[in-house]
């Protein structure tokens, strides 16, 4: 299945990109994603940052399983105001 | 009225959309971006949001502000982009009944945006730049609870 990564501030900056298209297997979590885009974002491999996570615009646990089309967005600490 | 702009925050507009006659008082908060921050001196600050989400959720905790407090309307916009120093990163506005509800849904909507709405602040300064949030040296690991940082 086909899932849309959006990266931002930091993590957009370390990536090179905000956004990609990821193939994974079906069920895949949150987790899964993530440790996927550390292999092939040698800059992502060394944050250490406490990341949040949604899902089409929702806050979702690690352990979230994707679907499908799922927008999955990794949120480094925020810093609006 | 929830929303990003990349222009200069137009708070007389904000004033207008929560204006009501029912309401007694309007309590605002401009959050303005200053030229110094841990004693860097800074040129300006890039505001980066995920557009969607960050609307999302800076409706959501009107909608929250509402069910704790009697307030009429609220109003935020949130700027994105380069801000030069001096001018206003977000603006809030809300109207109530009685100032002291008033008050407090402004002062939640200011403390929970800086918490969970989607958006990042870069301080350009002599010499670099800061995402703040994530300063290297800060070491933090997976969130223990979804939605919450604390």
């Amino acid at each position: 299945m086909k899932v849309r990564v959006k990266l931002f501030a930091m993590l957009r900056e370390r990536a090179g990109t905000g956004d990609d298209l990821q193939d994974v297997p079906d069920g895949t979590t949150v987790k899964e994603l993530w440790d996927k885009l550390r292999r092939e974002h040698a800059g992502l491999s060394g944050v250490e940052l406490r990341l949040l996570y949604a899902v089409n615009s929702e806050y979702v646990g690690l352990e979230h399983r994707l679907a499908d089309g799922d927008e999955v967005a990794f949120i480094p600490p925020v810093s609006g105001g | 009225m929830y929303r990003l702009t990349d222009k200069s925050i137009d708070v007389s507009e904000l004033l207008a959309f929560v204006g009501d006659p029912g309401a007694g008082a309007v309590a605002t908060f401009i959050g303005t971006t200053r030229d110094n921050n841990e004693g860097r001196s800074i040129i300006s600050l890039d505001y980066e949001a995920y557009p969607g989400m960050a609307e999302q959720e800076m409706t959501r905790l009107g909608e929250e502000a509402a069910t704790t407090w009697r307030i009429t309307r609220m109003a935020i916009v949130h700027r994105t982009g380069n801000v030069p120093i001096g001018e206003a990163s977000v603006a809030i506005a809300v109207s109530a009944p009685h100032r002291d509800d008033a008050f407090k849904a402004c002062r939640y909507a200011i403390d929970e945006l800086k918490k969970r709405v989607p958006i990042w602040k870069k301080e350009i300064y002599e010499g670099g730049e800061i995402w703040i949030g994530s300063q290297t040296g800060e070491r933090f690991t997976e969130a223990p609870a979804v939605g919450s940082r604390d």
